[in-house]
């Protein structure tokens, strides 16, 4: 790791033609594009930081030697991490990894999180500090956006434009105009991060951000650890944005400091930055929230399911949204000592290998198999409905993951309710959506 | 790319997800054709057989959203589709689209302007939509020249390869 340069509140006292200061955004595409000064809607050509890819970055391969292209273009800027199949449960999904270790022999890159080191590629990059303040990434995933919490823009993309960032190094972007969520209060006992970016997307709804990005701010967000930015930066993707972020601050280098892989180029808005619109959200007094069936934005306060007696069959706890250790300790702390509604089945599955050693360190694998749950190695497990704990038509299932559509767990007409792995832990012992505040 | 295409229509509505687009269990599959097969299967089981080369997707808003998986265009490409319009996208759908190759338009009320089994016709240059059956139009902001260049290039990779070609000539 390089030396830091000193964060610094404006970089130059460049002004957009509206008169207002600059976003983050687009501080942090000026500085991957080399010009002095971008607008909203300007398309920039950036230099990349880091570039990600998880299983669907075999699909890159052919584009990647379709281009005629030789080599990538900086294997120290390359991280590859399976996690969606992890071991390979199919054919399709082994030949998926086959590809991807040919092509990394190939190529020599090093960064490669195979069985074994493996995790969620979001939560991979977030606990080998590849990703830092200043940094445009990408990755083959949609939910690239949790990187942001490291004052980062990082975006989703599709494989062949993968090919042509691992080709070129660099690649095209619009610059967006921003949302900028404001939130103040302190969350109540059993009210998380999740029920916070649960509410703003209930508020921005699934399109409300769509070619935007979102920046955090106001004390509640200062107040998060780095894991909570995780969450709530990791859901900006339900809003539809292209990017969403977290200014960085003391806990940001405090993270970053002992793992950076590379010098970090602290950049934070100004403080006239033009913002498209700010929505204001005031979290004293709000309850636990649940997105239920079948679009994140469908937000209720968990109160009425709770009236409604909504029963489960199926309760998860995991994902890039939801997996570390804050959250496991936290379910923990609730299903200590107790069991598994008859007829529910409790899937535990850590976002990353070391996460998985820690709860074998702190006993937490004890604790949730004795109650009758199962403990899985670490992968996206059940999220995406492509690989274990697949959904029947007519169950139900409670959630700390970030996608409810139709399908999204197996069955299309199965029903998924997004909740804090709080929620989920008692909603696992009662069989039933329940309120965590009532045990906590 | 020719500038004026026409084509049968085939019609879906508001946040069509890229689960529904192409389900996870398929997301192993890498063949654009297999892809192909189950293309939109809980949506319209008989899409994926009845849909013909030149054929017109015609969706609501925030088409394609959810996942970065290319499998969803690709599947559609796959057919393929002469291009798909909606009256509005989700960014990373669209972005594989047009770097696939496919047309892609983004036209506000054209979801409200087709029935299934239309004919659609599209004028890329002058920016119109245009019902052939009805006589109903709507109108959209021509791509941007960056864009345009792309599909004119039949995709990103054949203008990534034009690219690396000329920046080894230089050497
Ligand atoms: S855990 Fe779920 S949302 Fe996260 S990367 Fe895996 S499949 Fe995608």
């Amino acid at each position: 790791m390089s030396a830091m340069a000193a964060p610094r509140a404006s970089s130059r006292e460049a002004r957009s033609p509206s008169g207002g200061g600059q976003t983050l955004s687009q501080k942090i595409l000026e500085r991957a594009s080399g010009l002095e000064h971008v607008v909203p809607g300007q398309i920039v050509d950036g230099r990349v930081d880091l570039a990600m890819c998880h299983e669907q970055g075999a699909q890159a391969v052919l584009p990647f030697h379709q281009m005629e292209a030789k080599r990538v273009w900086d294997v120290d800027r390359v991280v590859v991490a399976i996690d969606h199949w992890v071991p390979a449960s199919t054919e399709g999904a082994a030949k998926l990894h086959q590809i991807l270790r040919h092509f990394a022999a190939e190529q020599g890159l090093k960064h490669f999180y195979d069985v074994g080191n493996h995790g969620i590629c979001h939560q991979i990059l977030a606990e080998h500090g590849w990703v830092v303040p200043g940094d445009l990434a990408v990755g083959t995933d949609s939910h690239t956006n949790m990187l942001g919490a490291m004052g980062a823009f990082a975006v989703g993309i599709g494989p062949t434009e993968y090919a042509a960032v691992l080709a070129l190094g660099k690649i095209w972007l619009k610059v967006p105009t921003t949302i900028q969520v404001k939130a103040k209060g302190h969350l109540a006992r059993g009210v998380y991060a999740k029920d916070l970016v649960l509410r703003i997307c209930g508020e921005i709804k699934v399109d409300g951000a769509r070619y935007k990005a979102v920046e955090y701010t106001g004390p509640t967000i200062s107040n998060l650890s780095m894991s909570e930015r995780f969450t709530i930066c990791n859901m900006t993707t339900e809003m539809g944005a292209k990017a969403g972020m977290v200014p960085p601050d003391e806990k940001t280098f405090d993270y970053l400091k002992p793992i950076a892989k590379h010098a970090m180029h602290p950049l934070t808005p100004d403080k006239d930055a033009s913002y498209e619109r700010t929505v204001e959200i005031d979290v004293d007094g709000m309850e636990p929230q649940v997105a239920c069936p079948y679009s994140p934005d469908n937000v209720r306060p968990i109160g009425e399911l709770v009236k409604e007696h909504v029963k489960v069959g199926q309760v998860f706890l995991g994902s890039c949204t939801n997996a570390r250790m804050d959250d496991l300790r936290e379910a923990a702390r609730i299903f200590k000592g107790e069991k598994v509604a008859p007829g529910v089945r409790f899937i535990v599955s850590p976002a990353s290998t070391s996460i998985y050693k820690q709860c074998l360190k702190e006993g937490l694998i004890e604790l949730f198999t004795d109650g009758g749950a199962v403990f899985t190695n670490s992968s996206c497990s059940a999220c995406f409905g492509g690989n274990m704990g697949i959904l029947a038509p007519d169950e139900a299932c409670a959630s700390s993951s970030n996608r409810n559509f139709p399908g999204r767990m197996g069955a299309k007409e199965a029903r998924i309710y997004l909740m804090s792995p709080a929620a989920v832990a008692l909603t696992a012992i009662r069989g039933e959506i329940s309120d965590p505040r009532e045990v906590l | 790319m020719q500038d004026t295409i026409e084509g049968r229509v085939w019609c879906v509505g508001d946040e069509l997800d890229t689960d529904q687009l192409i389900a996870g269990k398929y997301l192993t599959i890498i063949d654009p054709a297999e892809l192909r097969k189950h293309v939109l299967e809980n949506v319209d089981p008989t899409f994926s057989q009845q849909a013909k080369p030149g054929d017109i997707l015609v969706a609501g808003e925030n088409m394609g959203c959810g996942s970065s998986r290319e499998h969803a265009p690709a599947a559609l490409k796959a057919i393929p589709l002469g291009a798909v319009v909606a009256n509005s996208f989700a960014r990373i759908f669209f972005r594989n689209s047009i770097n696939l190759g496919m047309p892609t338009i983004e036209a506000p009320g054209v979801r409200e302007i087709f029935r299934p089994g239309d004919t659609c016709r599209i004028l890329f240059k002058e920016g119109r939509v245009v019902n052939v059956t009805t006589g109903k139009e709507v109108r959209f902001p021509p791509l941007p020249a960056h864009l345009m260049d792309l599909l004119e290039q039949g995709g990103l990779v054949e203008k990534v390869r034009q690219e690396l070609q000329r920046a080894e000539a230089r050497t």
